[in-house]
């Protein structure tokens, strides 16, 4: 089909570029600079989706960022993006469009026949229908899901790449119509470094869609033409076009998309499809412009039906005609000037309706001069059609505006085109917390004071004339850039001279009257988008609501993705008059980010796969992967978890690892536990206030284990630190724990005691750890050192010593976290493969196993030993772990006090306890719930719960740590475990230590 | 996202700092002399004030400082940033209903 709505000449579109597309599968022409909207208007398509509730053919209702209704899903999987605005989609050749909200079909819909069924959906329906039985629900939502379906989302992975970037600038300057331009050029001439977003490809704002604006005397476009080479030609400018600001967070920091690539045939390789830009400004310029409002007439949503703005941006932007008889209806002056612009394009004005008593206005004096048929004082009370209008009816009102009594005259007519007033663009505003006011002579909200570095300018500040947008742009620019440090230079430059009338006057008819009762015989839709009509608010305030935002969530008014851009302020005064409140009493809603629907995608960027989060491997991760180890990831580590042979599960891997350590040797990678070297005279001050136990008597060259807890009482870390000298520590964290230890040792330092003449600095990764365990680990140490002695008595349990090992400076640590003989030998990071692998060689004649961190979680379950994180969750303390051992009752230590709490004494806290399965061969389940009494069925009275269990082959049975309520008190107890799969696992409270109790091993 | 004045390395943005809670609350010194209530009240209570706080900032992806801000709970203006052990600032009243 050929473009026949397509004006032989004008707008902003490239006509050497003719462009295929399809909607709905058939196929279609449109040009370069073309949206998918006014190319699907040039080929006369105005039906292009059905309504979210009742399925009501609807048409493009907007040209912009407004569009309630023209939402169409771009593309095939993956590629596909739905809930797209169709007045905003660049027109590229082969897009590929489709309607959505209908099935099978847009011409024969099944869902349409909830418009006829419509009086059993009032607001609140599913709230009354789907609340009970509850167990119901699911069902439900599985048919209110599908009936009110909106795109799809693509069911593969998203192929496309999203980049991030920060940005700062002096003055951002949000929108170039004619309001933003004249900003930009008045900050950007002051030298201020001037970013300027426009989410259009075209700057000009509401220029592009008025032919006759003249700014100095020429077309106002020439002046925008020029505006934009001046500002592109500056260094210290950047111009974003497809860019929209759609976040305005605290401290002038603002989010923005880039559609980089959406508008390209050919998308280069090098550029990602968006970019979030996080810009923060020193000072921000709003020029966002206005929004169009429809007027709350009796069906007025039909095909067919748009704002008269649009009508002269399709007009004259895009040079397609909507329609070819169109009838007006407006309560203000500016849809004149569309209606000149109409005729001028040869679409026939049957009659413009206005509800005005008088034809008053600049813009209706030209039409009235021009001939065109006004209907003054009346209104529209009904209209026709069905995919299409064609046919509306006028009728004359009484005087008070609230009622009609005769049924009208028919109009035939295949356009309306609606003005019920402009809206100021608020949202950045009010996303600023900025305050918002009424205006009672513009019929809008308008900005009050600015919470932040903002100030608006133009149409979102109620400027409407032309000169008054200039003016007011150039001033908020150069205060913006004179706020950031940027002095003007020169003589100020006078704003160019324009024409200055708005839109008034009006007259503010929230609800236009019809010849029969609201909700009867039609739907008086203030919301397009969720399908909400003025009977649905008043139903609402007949229940009861009466806070706008309950109202608003009961209706679901303003809940699309369009936010309510068309219809909030039309709810908000069809409220007010239904209550007998002004405008302002009743308030308006929360304008919240996004400003319009932002990609998944860009929030992700580049931070994907491998890129999500930083991996740290140890100096020795090559070997373990050669070694076929299989790896467990702690925090950002990747840990070694155990080393299957060939034909080992997990199981027959760490039984054998668990055995060998016992038997004869076991090496561990141990490099990931934090290390925190602490130096200064108060060192040891700092360790005594920190740990439970005591430190002060420490002598240099040995080491200690020490519990740290918070301020709660609560067991926050623990670990062994070592006295390297008299004023020098090296204290080992858990691996996950490193850096909140060093944030809480250094918290207290600059906070409580800035006193301390201490210093800690991390070197958890300028060490490899090697641990080497078992009964002849001394033996193989000796092989590789020849300066350090190693007897019991020169080198006892829970000492320290630098020497040489493996021919490398090395500072080892009698420590054991297995109940062997072990020695954990620190090298600097770079020697860490090659003193590991001189282990390995050394140890092969005692059949060194290297085992990994499951093997090692066995190895201390069998010795009762908690891991911090598993066998505490922040709510254990060291009572209950029966650690009170460690607890000095003499020094203050952080955390102290709280453990004198009463709480704290409760003798049904939660404790740790051992506990042996009935049946030495189950292992229980971690997490699994231990209770004393088995009800049938749940709830039951539970106990506590399995927090580490395992098969231990050197204890020949299953074994398990539990928290379980006055646990110590309950040894020798019998509990029962009840599974999720049925099972009631019996089982005794024991001693959580299950192997060498004496520790004759570890001293070894 | 807030846009916090270092006193040691300058304006930067929030996500390299981590936040401490109320300033000026002070350890107590012997901390057996007090009730449970009182410990409870240092350990836990804090009011959850509408207007001006001094409140605890560290620099944690930056200088590792901890300082002192001044910072409005409702508006998030930043009126002052001090550093550690220095005197409170004098900050605007806020009547906030």
């Amino acid at each position: 089909m050929a473009q026949t709505f397509r004006l032989p000449e004008g707008g902003q579109i490239d006509r050497a570029q003719s462009l295929g597309f399809s909607f709905d599968g058939g196929r279609y022409r449109g040009y370069g600079g073309d949206s998918l909207a006014s190319a699907l208007l040039a080929n006369g398509i105005h039906f292009v989706g059905r309504s979210f509730k009742y399925h009501r053919p609807r048409g493009i209702f907007a040209a912009g960022f407004e569009e309630p209704n023209a939402l169409v899903q771009l593309g095939e999987d993956p590629r596909t993006d739905p809930n797209q605005l169709a007045t905003l989609v660049e027109l590229v050749e082969g897009l590929a469009a489709r309607s959505q909200n209908r099935w099978p079909s847009l011409d024969y819909d099944i869902g349409a026949l909830n418009n006829l069924a419509s009086r059993a959906f009032p607001s609140g329906f599913y709230y009354k229908t789907f609340m009970w039985p509850a167990t119901m629900w699911m069902k439900y939502e599985h048919f209110i899901r599908h009936a009110a379906g909106m795109g799809q989302s693509p069911r593969e992975r998203d192929p496309d790449r999203y980049d991030k970037t920060q940005a700062h600038c002096d003055v951002l300057v949000v929108g170039a119509g004619p309001a933003g331009l004249a900003a930009a050029l008045a900050a950007a001439r002051s030298g201020a470094r001037v970013v300027l977003a426009e989410q259009d490809h075209l700057l000009g704002g509401a220029l592009l869609g008025e032919a006759e604006a003249t700014i100095g005397g020429a077309p106002a476009l020439d002046w925008a033409r020029a505006a934009e080479a001046e500002l592109r030609s500056l260094p210290e400018v950047r111009v974003l076009g497809r860019t929209t600001v759609y976040g305005y967070f605290d401290h002038n920091f603002l989010t923005l998309i880039e559609k980089v690539t959406d508008h390209l045939n050919r998308k280069p390789e090098h550029l990602p499809r968006h970019r979030l830009w996080k810009l923060r400004a020193k000072q921000v310029v709003l020029a966002t412009g206005s929004i169009e409002r429809p007027l709350v007439f009796r069906d007025n949503d039909r095909p067919g039906i748009m704002l008269a703005g649009a009508c002269r941006t399709y007009v004259n932007r895009y040079a397609v005609k909507p329609g070819t008889t169109a009838v007006v209806f407006t309560n203000n002056d500016s849809a004149y000037g569309a209606a000149l612009d109409m005729q001028a394009a040869g679409i026939e004005i049957a009659a413009i309706v206005d509800l005005r008593r008088e034809v008053i206005g600049p813009m209706s004096e030209a039409a009235e001069a021009a001939g065109l048929p006004i209907l003054a004082d009346h209104a529209i009370v009904a209209t026709e059609g069905g995919r299409r209008i064609k046919r509306v009816r006028a009728a004359p009102m009484d005087p008070s505006g609230g009622q009609v009594y005769v049924s009208g005259e028919p109009i035939d007519c295949d356009l309306l085109a609606v003005s019920g007033g402009w809206s100021p663009t608020l949202h950045l505003h009010s996303q600023a917390k900025g305050e918002i006011a009424w205006n009672e002579e513009l019929g809008c909200f308008v900005p009050g004071e600015a919470r932040q570095a903002a100030h608006s300018a133009g149409a979102c500040n109620a400027a409407f004339g032309l000169a008054s947008c200039l003016a007011e742009g150039a001033t908020a620019g150069q205060k913006a850039a004179a706020a950031a440090g940027f002095k003007a230079k020169g003589r100020k430059k006078a704003a160019p001279k324009a024409a200055d009338h708005g839109f008034l006057p009006a007259r503010w008819l929230w609800l236009v009257p019809s010849d029969t009762p609201l909700g009867h015989g039609g739907k008086h839709f203030h919301e397009l988008q969720n399908d909400v009509t003025a009977a649905d608010l008043q139903l609402a305030l007949r229940e009861g609501y009466r806070s706008i935002e309950h109202v608003k969530r009961y209706t679901t008014t303003g809940m699309g993705t369009d936010q309510g851009k068309t219809s909030n302020v039309n709810a908000i005064g069809i409220v007010a008059e239904a209550t007998g409140r002004a405008v302002p009493e009743v308030g308006v809603t929360t304008f919240r980010p996004p400003f319009t629907p932002v990609t998944f995608g860009v929030f992700a960027g580049r931070d994907v796969d491998e890129l999500l989060d930083p991996v740290r491997r140890t100096p020795m991760h090559g070997w373990h992967q050669q070694a076929g180890a299989l790896f467990e990831d702690v925090g950002q580590w990747r840990r070694a978890w155990y080393y299957p042979r060939a034909g080992e599960d997990m199981h027959a891997a760490v039984t054998r690892e668990v055995r060998e350590v016992r038997r004869s040797l076991g090496i561990m990678d141990a490099s990931t536990l934090g290390k925190i070297d602490i130096q200064g005279s108060d060192a040891s001050e700092l360790l005594n206030r920190i740990y439970t136990n005591a430190w002060k008597k420490l002598e240099v060259g040995r080491c200690r284990y020490g519990l740290m807890l918070g301020e709660d009482g609560m067991v926050m870390d623990d670990g062994v630190t070592a006295r390297l000298g008299e004023n020098h520590y090296l204290m080992t964290t858990t691996t996950g724990n490193a850096a909140p230890v060093l944030a809480h040792l250094e918290e207290y330092i600059q906070t409580e005691w800035p006193e301390f003449d201490v210093y800690c600095t991390s070197v958890t990764e300028q060490f490899a750890t090697i641990s080497i365990a078992g009964p002849n680990a001394r033996r193989l140490l000796a092989e590789l050192t020849s300066d350090i002695e190693l007897s019991p008595n020169d080198f006892p349990h829970m000492a320290v010593r630098d020497g040489t090992v493996a021919g490398v400076p090395a500072r080892v640590f009698r420590v054991s976290f297995t109940g062997e003989a072990a020695y954990e030998i620190n090298v600097p990071s770079s020697f860490g493969l090659a003193v590991w692998q001189a282990t390995m060689t050394a140890g092969e004649k005692y059949g060194i196993t290297p085992y990994g961190t499951e093997a090692m979680h066995v190895l201390r379950a069998e010795k009762g030993f908690i891991i911090v994180g598993q066998e505490t969750d922040g709510s254990i303390n060291p009572i209950d772990l029966g650690m009170d051992w460690i607890v000095s009752k003499k020094k203050d230590f952080v955390g102290k006090r709280s453990l004198t709490r009463s709480d704290m004494a409760k003798p049904d806290r939660k404790q740790l306890v051992g506990i042996l399965t009935d049946d030495p061969a189950v292992v229980l389940p971690e997490g699994a719930h231990l209770v004393e009494r088995v009800e049938p069925q749940p709830p039951m009275a539970m106990l506590g719960h399995v927090s580490s269990s395992y098969y231990s082959p050197n204890v020949g049975r299953s074994i398990a740590l539990a928290l379980v309520k006055g646990g110590l008190a309950k040894k020798g107890q019998k509990l029962t475990a009840p599974l999720l799969d049925g099972r009631k696992i019996g089982c005794t409270v024991v001693d959580p230590v299950f192997f060498d109790p004496e520790g004759d091993r570890l001293r070894g | 996202m807030l846009l916090i004045p270092c006193p040691y390395c300058g304006e930067r943005d929030e996500t390299e700092f981590s936040y401490g809670g109320e300033a000026h609350i002070e350890r107590p010194k012997e901390p057996d002399k007090l009730s449970d209530a009182e410990w409870a009240d240092y350990v836990f209570m804090r009011p959850n004030s509408k207007g001006v706080l001094l409140e605890r900032w560290v620099h944690s992806h930056g200088c590792r400082r901890w300082f002192n801000v001044a910072r409005d709970t409702l508006t998030y203006k930043i009126h002052a940033v001090y550093k550690m052990g220095e005197k409170r600032p004098r900050v605007p009243k806020t009547d906030y209903v």
